[in-house]
Parts: C-alpha cells; structure tokens; sequence
C-alpha cells in the first residue's frame, strides 16, 4: 500500500486507469439503464415504477461508498500520513455528495407513487439526508483549509466522526418503524427476483466504475494544482 | 390507464434526474482535471 502513496506511480497508474473505468463504466450504466427502462417486467403491486431501482440503489450505494472512502482515507492520511490518502478523501467528497443527493431525489421521487408522499421524516431518509449535510460541511471545511491554511487533520477527524451515520442508515429499516422496505441486498442474500437482481448489480456495477474514474480524475486535477503551486512557490523563492 | 401514464411520468423524472446529474459530474471532472494538467504542463515548459 505504501507503494501507491507515491504521486509519481500513482499518476503512472492513474493515466490510463481513468478513460478505462470512465469509459467501461458509461457502457456499463447505458446498458443497465436501458434494460431497466425497457427491457425489465413490471412488478405486480409497484407496476412500472419498480423501474426506479435501477437508479435509486446504485446512487444510494454511491453516496453511502463515498463517506467510506472518505473515512477510510482519513484514517490512512492521520495514521500513516500517506500524501494521496488526503487528496483521495477530498476527491470523493463532491462525487459521494452528488450521489447522496441524486438518491434522495430519486428516493423522493419514488416514494410520491409508492407511499404517497415525497417525504417522511423516518430513520432512513433522515439519516440520508444528514449524510448530504456532512458532505457539505465536510467540502466547506476542506475547502477552506486549502484556502486559509490550517491542519489537514482537521477533515480528517471529521470524516472519521462522520462515519458513525453509516452504520445508522444501514440498519435504521430495522431499528426503527419506516415506510422504507428493510435492505433488498445484504451478504446473505437478495430479496429480489432474479430479472431485478441482476439488471440492479449491472447498474451497481456500470455507477461504481464511473465513481472511481471520478475520483482517479479530482485526484488528478488536485494533485496538478499542487505541483504548479509548488512550482510557483520555487520560482518566487528563486526570483 | 391513465394510472399507467402517470407511473411513466415519475420513471422518466427519476430517470432524466440521474442521467443528467451523473454525465454533468463526469464531465466536469474530466474537463477540471484536463484543465489542471495543461496549467502544470505549461508552467512546466516556462
């Protein structure tokens, strides 16, 4: 693991790993999405708004994945100060939030058919919604570290603390009453039928490789912007 | 009938949503990081 916190290798590795997820990830994605939208069974008491799990697991998966990388990552930058553990917490925080905040609209959406409401202030989508709250807070705090100066271990605590709600999502359907159905997907198996099962882990599959290639790509972006700063400083000191 | 036209107008809301959210955050890290790289690149040539 030490042996990636190298910038110079990862760029080497980077480079063409990020047209390759971004790209399979896009063929991936049409493909699920266009078996879901057209090809997949209505289901009997849902009727064609079961259509709607194609997209709403993977984002919530996303956006869920997201604030573990996040964690992860701080761990990693705060016990073993590995130089890209930073750069990849900071490069999750805007894709997890987009995820987090495309499954709470497509959450929204689904529930308006399904309960008959857009929104309830159950377990589930509130913890949900505070996890998109701690992605901005956690943005804004990066953010301004990079701008005013400042420890980099302050977003770091921070994205370690927030990984508390992530078990409290997972397991809020079953602490708490809530409209929300209990998980489809768990390790000891699907309560879907085989037709949603697999179109939903294709989907799954196609938005996690575009998730990475994101975040390979804002790793990059980052860590140029470092290097021309650095560059910048040098000469100002040589000037 | 009508039921089935309304549950069609929720899918392809859902479905616009994503797609449009999801392309729109490709693409703008693809370009954010194209940019970055082609700053280092020429201040590296200075």
């Amino acid at each position: 693991m030490h042996g990636f916190a190298n910038p110079a290798r990862f760029l080497r590795i980077a480079r063409w790993l990020t047209p390759v997820l971004l790209l399979s990830g896009l063929a991936v994605t049409t493909a699920a999405l266009v078996y879901g939208l057209f090809f997949a069974p209505a289901e009997r008491l849902q009727g064609e708004t079961v259509r709607i799990i194609f997209i709403h697991i993977p984002t919530v998966w996303l956006g869920m994945a997201g604030w573990t990388t996040i964690a992860v990552a701080s761990f990693v930058e705060l016990v073993w100060r590995h130089p890209l553990a930073g750069i990849a917490a900071r490069a999750a925080a805007v894709p997890g939030a987009a995820f987090t905040a495309l499954g709470l609209a497509t959450g929204s959406i689904w529930g308006r058919p399904a309960w008959g409401t857009w929104w309830v202030w159950d377990g589930r989508l509130t913890s949900f919604l505070v996890l998109l709250f701690l992605y901005l807070g956690y943005i804004a705090l990066a953010d301004s570290i990079d701008r005013e100066g400042g420890s980099s271990r302050i977003p770091a605590i921070f994205g370690l603390v927030g990984a508390i709600n992530i078990p409290i999502i997972h397991f809020s359907v079953t602490w708490w009453n809530s409209l929300h159905q209990p998980p489809s997907l768990t390790t000891g198996g699907s309560a879907m039928a085989a037709p949603f099962l697999w179109g939903v882990l294709a989907a799954v599959l196609g938005f996690s490789l575009l998730f990475g290639g994101v975040i390979l790509a804002r790793m990059r972006a980052i860590l140029a912007r470092t290097q021309a700063e650095a560059r910048l400083r040098r000469k100002a000191l040589e000037g | 009938m009508r039921e089935g036209l309304d549950q069609w107008n929720f899918v392809i809301a859902a479905y616009a949503v994503t797609i449009a959210g999801t392309l729109a955050l490709v693409a703008w890290s693809w370009l954010a990081m194209r940019a970055a790289e082609r700053r280092r690149d020429e201040g590296r040539r200075k």
